[in-house]
This record gives structure tokens, C-alpha cells and sequence, in this order.
């Protein structure tokens, strides 16, 4: 996993609430291989209309075709578990995602894909959106370390899990650790086959 | 004598299946059951790429759900959605689990199919790449939806990382009013704390009106705690739960049952018990309930009106209020039971079971729907039971399609969707735009609300139909 330390890049305001996993990736692309690439489905239905031109989206605007960085109002990514919603918008280059509050299972498939979920406040997140704080070619800084955010005279603080911190800041997965708790969880299962013998299923 | 600490049930639970702890926090869960659909071929690939081996083959079931076509026209020809069903079936062969595929008689939506299996019991912990794995609580399970990343790390190890959740209490007191249900329940309890009213919670429901809930019934009110937030909901274990699992095929037979039950009966949040949150709700309060917006906190009782963005203080919600009604095209003021709808669609893991079948068919029985519609029962072995009863026939009869198993219209990858401007009043579980088809509208009711709604053409109280 790339390591996610800071990012200076442009923000694209989407101020909509409970934005939810089927807006940021509809169902019906989700069986295309990883490997083609998911950028083009992000926001899919927001962006085109069923005979293919451009509807008013934010993420439309030329001025916002280089954004890394999106900044929503409380409840992105609500909804539905896939992570093919984190790969369209990695796909399409989003690396962090400014809200007042994420939906679990999205945040979760988030930092797994060095995504940042950055959490603001309500009052911040607002400020972020009004007109004077983001201008399209003016980047927005997004510091890890500090969790800071800056745009333009604005400076504001955002919340990450710990974990997922420095998951992030190291580029590192789960998988490699867990493999090294092997002993552990053998000697989990011999005791728990006595503690519950009704766990396991039953083979009819 | 140590003094014994009084333990919600959540994190007696959680507990029992911590292997590790790391120093950030972060526990090592074992896994009792990991479910997967066609979806999980991102993480097989991923499987792949390590050059992995399944960890638990014995601990790993497969089941075509999403991608099953549910009617006669969507049989003919879809290769895309026929190989996700074969790839997902190449994978449990090339890794050796068992899968029940399209035509297994014991297909079905998986958080319909595996706990008429058998396979969820009280006590396991129980992961599937899909967020309504909540569902699976209903019985006492900690069972919560993950992402494909996840659901790769679980196939390696049997094993996931996670940070404790918080815990909240839902308690409904009191005694429902005739014809209201779950998925009342479900949606006043959304509409009351917000569409992420318990984020970063596990809730338990407890409180008379949810032990006085069947089996059916309880899948309902745990299948929607994502859509509050929540990433799974839970309810202890009773007479209900065993009287349901007995002699399902997966559960452990004869003395083997009896002495789980002993087991599974300790399997109850201590009286003295610490939540970090709590919600009461008065059963008796709670009306038929539908969604008018798009999400399913935009939800209110069938006898209100729509409500007003104007009369909201709230700047944002209410832009969003207006937002949702631009999609919809409805107006403020318009009384909910005026929306008339084109479409009806009773299935999904919502609201699909036996229970669902037989009360939206003791409302259609001898009426005809003013609309056209499909009915998907959750599972072949539901469908078999419902044609036994005769609920087919009462379908049939109304004028909607009987269609087979599976996610069908609810998310509509398998071809079957709400045609665009088209408005469902729908069984399901969500209202996002686009949700049932692109441009589609989405009204979500119980299955009794549904049939009357098909009945009468427009969103209408089923009370009313009832005392006909």
C-alpha cells in the first residue's frame, strides 16, 4: 500500500449530505475487473445523463478535473460495503476525503487503499465548502502528521482513528502482522473447541 | 473471589473471539462463519496475487445471490451477471468450500438462505463482503458486513483486526398496534436518530416489542441497523431463537442442540451493564411508516404529509429536503398517502421470508394490484414453501410476477430494475437515488404496506385495507 504523509493538490466542494456508496460507484460496474481501471464510474450517474452528456456536477467542472481531494458534508460513503466505491475514487485520483462523519465499512475500506478519511467538524467542514476557502487553483494542504488541513487562510485540525494513522503513514496492511499471530490463533482454536463445541457447523 | 464486571452482550461476544490484542488498541477476532457472494472475486484476486491459500475452507460458504436472475425476462441473456455466477463457483471449487450456486435448492439471498440453513447461531461471529450481514444478529450473532480488502485477510486467516465498537441500546416497550411491524420499527427508529445515528456503534435491541418479534421479524430490525449507521445489531437469544434452529441442517443434532441451547442461554447483557448509549421507543406510538425521500432517514408515518424544507432550521437539511423532493417530484404539504406509485416490489433481505410472503399475500387475496410488480421470495426453499401455501396462486391471481430468489430489484445487478421516473413502493432496504435502476424512485414499506399500496395504486394505510 503507497504511504499517505501529506498532499498538496486541489479540492473539489461537494456539499451534499449522506453521500451514499451506490452515488459514488453504481451497482452495475462492479462486476468489471479491477485492472481496466474504476475512475471513469466514480459519481457515474451524477455525472452523465442516460444519453451520455454532461449533467451539472461539481466534478465536471474543468476547473476540478485534477482535484485529489473532495470535501463532503456528515455521512459520506453510507450505504452499501463495497469497496469498488474507494477504488473509483482512487481510480479517478481522490487520495483524501474531508467530512463530518464517514460510514464505517467505507472509511475501514478507505485507509486500506490509502485513502485518507479526514473527519472535520460540522462548523469546519462549512467553512471548507463556502466560496472563499476553496478556489480551484489554489491547492488545499492535507497534513498527516499534524492533522491539519490548509486552505488558503483557513487552517483547520481533523480527526483520524490512531491506527488507521499510522496504518497510513506507513503504507502498511494488516495481512503480514496477522500472519505472524499464527501460534496464537491455533492455540485459540484448540481451546475454544472445548469452550464452544457448537460453533463450529454442523455437517448435515 | 474476583468480582464478576456486569458485560453487554456485545462485548461478551467480542470476548469470546479476541485472539490478540495489539498494543494501538486493536483486537484479533476469530471468525466462526465467513459467507461470501459473487462480489468476492475483487478479493480472491486479491488471494491470488499473494499466491494465498484459503485458511478455512471448513468455516467458508459460498452463495449466488446478487447476480441470479429473478424473472423470466432477465433469464435470457445476461453472460455478464452468468459468469459472475460461474466465477463464484470456479473459486469454491479451485479452494474447496462449499457454495450453493444458482440452481442448489438451497440458494437463496445470503441473509435469507444461511440462517434457514442453519449456519447462523447464537453466539458466532459471522463476517460476509455485504453490510446487511447485520441481520445475521437476530439470533445472538456478532455479524457485521466488511469490504473486499477484508473479506481477503479473512480468507487468509479466518481472522480480522478490529477496534471495539461503542454500544448502544435500543429498547421498544410496550405493544405494537395492529399492522405495524419490524420494518416499521426498523425505519422510525432511523427517521428518529438519523441515517448515521449509530456510527461507530454495535447496538442491541431489547425491550418487550422485540421479544414479542418472530425470527422473521427480528432478521428485519437487524438487516436495517446499517442503514443507521450501525455496523451490526444484535438481540439475546430466547425460546423464539431455538424453537426456530431446531433441526435446521448445519446446527448440531440431538444432545449436541440441547447442550448448545444450555450454553446459548447465558448469552444475555448483564442487568447491570453500562451502554455508552441509550434509545427508548414507545411501541405504541408507531405508525406504518414509509420513506418519501432518498435516504432512509427521510421517513414518516403513512397518515402525514410530506414535510417542509421551509419549516426546517437547519440550512443544510433542509437543501437537502429539497433535494431529495427535486428527485422524487413531490411538493411539500402533499399527504403521503396521495404519491402514487407504477411499480411494486416485495423481496430482498429486507423482507423476503416466509412471514413477509404470507402477510403482503393475506392483503392481495382476492384483490388485483393496480400495478405491475414482482414478488422474489429470499430463498428457493421459502419460494417451494409459498407455492405449498398457495401464496403463488394469490400473486398470480393479483396480477404480479413470481419471480426466483435472489437480490433482484433491490439493487438491480442482475438486470432487474425500476425503470427510470418510475416510482416502486418497495419491500427493500434502500432509497438512494438511482438505488433500483438509474433515475429510479424508491419508496420503502413494509410488505403488507406494499401489497396495499399495489391494491389501491397510490401509498395508502394498510389499516384501512385490513378492516375491509
Amino acid at each position: 500500500m503507497r504511504p499517505f504523509k501529506d498532499l498538496t493538490a486541489p479540492a473539489c466542494p461537494l456539499p451534499i449530505p449522506n453521500i451514499d456508496t451506490d452515488q459514488l460507484i453504481p451497482a452495475r460496474f462492479m462486476r468489471r475487473p479491477r485492472s481496466e481501471g474504476y475512475g471513469a464510474f466514480l459519481f457515474h450517474d451524477l455525472r452523465v445523463e442516460a444519453d451520455g452528456t454532461k449533467r451539472d456536477f461539481p466534478l465536471n467542472d474543468p476547473a476540478h478535473a485534477r482535484c485529489e481531494v473532495i470535501v463532503a458534508r456528515r455521512n459520506f460513503g453510507c450505504g452499501s460495503s463495497r469497496e469498488a466505491a474507494v477504488y473509483a475514487l482512487a481510480d479517478f485520483g481522490i487520495r483524501t476525503v474531508i467530512a463530518p462523519s464517514f460510514g464505517d465499512i467505507f472509511a475501514s475500506n478507505a485507509v486500506k487503499n490509502g485513502l485518507l478519511p479526514a473527519q472535520v467538524t460540522e462548523e469546519d467542514a462549512e467553512r471548507l465548502l463556502s466560496a472563499g476557502a476553496m478556489v480551484a487553483e489554489r491547492p488545499v494542504t492535507v497534513d498527516l502528521e499534524s492533522q491539519t488541513i490548509v486552505a488558503g487562510n483557513l487552517v483547520v485540525p481533523f480527526t483520524i482513528d490512531p491506527v488507521w494513522k499510522k496504518q497510513l503513514l506507513n503504507g502498511w496492511d494488516d495481512i503480514d502482522l496477522t500472519f505472524g499471530q499464527s501460534v496464537e490463533i491455533e492455540r485459540f482454536c484448540a481451546q475454544d473447541r472445548q469452550a464452544r463445541p457448537w460453533a463450529a457447523p454442523s455437517v448435515p | 473471589m474476583t468480582e464478576r464486571v456486569p458485560a453487554t452482550l456485545i462485548d461478551k461476544l467480542w470476548n469470546t473471539h479476541a485472539v490478540a490484542m495489539r498494543e494501538d488498541g486493536q483486537t484479533l477476532l476469530f471468525i466462526d462463519r465467513h459467507i461470501l457472494h459473487e462480489g468476492s472475486f475483487h478479493a480472491f484476486n486479491q488471494l491470488k496475487d499473494r499466491g494465498a491459500r484459503l485458511a478455512r475452507p471448513d468455516l467458508t460458504f459460498g452463495i449466488a445471490d446478487h447476480y441470479v436472475p429473478t424473472r423470466a425476462a432477465s433469464t435470457a441473456a445476461n453472460p455478464e451477471a452468468a459468469g459472475m455466477i460461474e466465477q463464484l463457483a470456479r473459486n469454491a471449487r479451485d479452494y474447496g468450500f462449499l457454495s450453493f450456486g444458482q440452481f442448489d435448492p438451497r440458494q437463496g439471498i445470503v441473509h435469507v438462505a444461511m440462517p434457514e440453513q442453519g449456519l447462523t447461531v447464537p453466539g458466532v461471529l459471522l463476517v460476509c463482503g455485504d453490510s446487511h450481514t447485520s441481520t445475521h444478529g437476530a439470533f445472538g450473532a456478532y455479524a457485521f458486513g466488511i469490504g473486499a480488502s477484508e473479506v481477503a485477510h479473512v480468507l487468509m486467516t479466518q481472522t480480522l483486526w478490529q477496534k471495539r465498537p461503542k454500544r448502544m441500546r435500543i429498547s421498544v416497550e410496550g405493544t405494537l398496534p395492529p399492522g405495524i411491524g419490524a420494518k416499521d420499527i426498523a425505519l422510525t427508529i432511523i427517521a428518529t436518530i438519523g441515517a448515521d445515528g449509530a456510527q461507530g456503534h454495535a447496538i442491541e435491541y431489547a425491550g418487550s416489542a422485540i421479544r414479542a418479534l418472530s425470527m422473521e421479524g427480528r432478521m428485519t430490525l437487524c438487516n436495517l441497523s446499517i442503514e443507521a449507521g450501525g455496523r451490526l445489531g444484535m438481540i439475546a437469544p430466547d425460546e423464539t431463537t431455538y424453537a426456530f434452529l431446531r433441526g435446521r441442517p448445519f446446527v448440531p443434532k440431538g444432545d449436541a442442540f440441547e447442550q448448545a441451547v444450555e450454553d446459548w442461554r447465558h448469552l444475555q447483557t448483564d442487568a447491570d451493564a453500562r451502554f455508552d448509549r441509550e434509545v427508548t421507543l414507545d411501541a405504541a406510538a408507531i405508525a406504518p411508516t414509509v420513506t418519501w425521500g432518498t435516504t432512509p432517514e427521510q421517513a414518516a408515518a403513512i397518515t402525514s404529509a410530506i414535510p417542509d424544507p421551509d419549516q426546517v432550521a437547519d440550512a443544510n437539511k433542509a437543501q437537502a429536503m429539497r433535494e431529495a423532493l427535486r428527485y422524487m417530484d413531490l411538493r411539500p404539504g402533499q399527504p403521503i398517502s396521495d404519491i402514487r406509485i407504477d411499480r411494486v416490489f416485495i423481496g430482498s433481505c429486507t423482507n423476503s421470508r416466509i412471514e413477509d410472503l404470507r402477510a403482503a399475500a393475506s392483503i392481495l387475496n382476492g384483490r388485483r394490484s393496480r400495478v405491475p410488480g414482482l414478488v422474489s421470495a429470499g430463498s428457493a426453499n421459502i419460494k417451494r414453501q409459498a407455492e405449498e401455501e398457495g401464496l403463488d396462486r394469490i400473486f398470480r391471481d393479483a396480477g404480479l410476477e413470481w419471480g426466483e430468489s435472489g437480490c433482484s430489484m433491490c439493487v438491480g445487478m442482475n438486470g432487474d430494475t425500476v425503470p427510470a421516473g418510475e416510482r416502486c413502493a418497495s419491500t427493500t432496504n434502500r432509497n438512494f437515488k438511482g438505488r433500483q435502476g438509474p433515475g429510479s424512485r424508491t419508496h420503502l414499506m413494509s410488505p403488507t404496506m406494499a401489497a396495499a399500496a399495489a391494491v389501491t395504486g397510490h401509498l395508502t394505510d394498510v389499516r384501512r385495507l385490513q378492516a375491509e
